[in-house]
């Protein structure tokens, strides 16, 4: 059997921008941050159940500059997920395969995204 | 040595009989998420403050337990299903299934711990 190294996707060097690709890796990148995101999470519920002392040390850092920050990537993390997740619900029902439509879609998911998590972290530290 | 070709051998063997269940755990457990996200996310904007006392009570409330369980319980199992692709995508060999290995212990232990958690807190045990 052939066992020489053939080259394994993805080819990320090969093709030109587009923004449905682009999408498409951000839906992956965001997918895993959201999963680091989720150990702030249980770290928080886990600080909850300790005690006052163990949820200050949770809550401290969540609130410093560097939590800060993580968190307002992790809202972005979520509301992209979330509304490009909802349309991959609509490609898996078979609805908005068209360029044109796939390309609208994206800037849709971009702009909705964009401005969810600008209104959330302004109502979260404002 | 056999003279079977590879695709010989594991011709008429059958398929590992589990077929579209990962594509299709993962889009339940995405539709799942919508409202679940959207209630946690909501919660966390009209949350007066992030001290003790007041997550504490907010974790405390039935509702708020009950749809905690749920989310913690479809959110890991989300991004297992996910952190899951990734890693067959990217990691080979031996790495792979040792990689696999360990994500399934951390995400049983995070399951276990955050759900111990928000029954600590809402049966009043702490």
């Amino acid at each position: 059997m052939n066992t020489r190294q053939r080259p394994l996707s993805p080819h990320l060097s090969a093709y030109k921008f587009r923004i449905t690709s682009t999408l498409s890796i951000l839906h992956r990148l965001t997918g895993v941050a959201l999963t680091a995101g989720t150990l702030l999470l249980v770290a928080w519920l886990i600080g909850a159940a300790s005690g006052p002392e163990a949820y200050a040390s949770v809550a401290g850092f969540a609130g410093s500059i560097v939590g800060r920050l993580m968190i307002a990537g992790w809202t972005y993390a979520f509301f992209y997920h979330l509304c490009n997740g909802i349309r991959h619900l609509f490609w898996d029902a078979g609805r908005g395969f068209e360029i044109e439509q796939a390309t609208a879609s994206g800037w849709l998911v971009v702009t909705v995204s964009s401005f969810a998590t600008l209104a959330a972290l302004a109502a979260l530290y404002l | 040595m056999s003279l079977k070709s590879p695709l010989g051998k594991v011709l008429g063997l059958g398929s590992a009989k589990d077929g579209t269940e990962h594509w299709w755990s993962q889009r339940v457990s995405a539709v799942a998420m919508v409202p679940l996200t959207l209630w946690f996310a909501f919660s966390m904007l009209v949350m007066p403050d992030f001290g003790y006392a007041t997550v504490h009570a907010w974790m405390a409330a039935p509702v708020n337990a009950v749809l905690l369980l749920l989310l913690i319980g479809t959110l890991l199992y989300h991004s297992k299903l996910g952190t899951q692709v990734v890693v067959e995508d990217y990691v080979h060999g031996f790495a792979k299934v040792a990689t696999l290995i360990l994500l399934k212990f951390a995400y049983a232990a995070l399951a276990v711990a955050a759900v111990f958690s928000i029954l600590r807190v809402s049966l009043g045990a702490v």
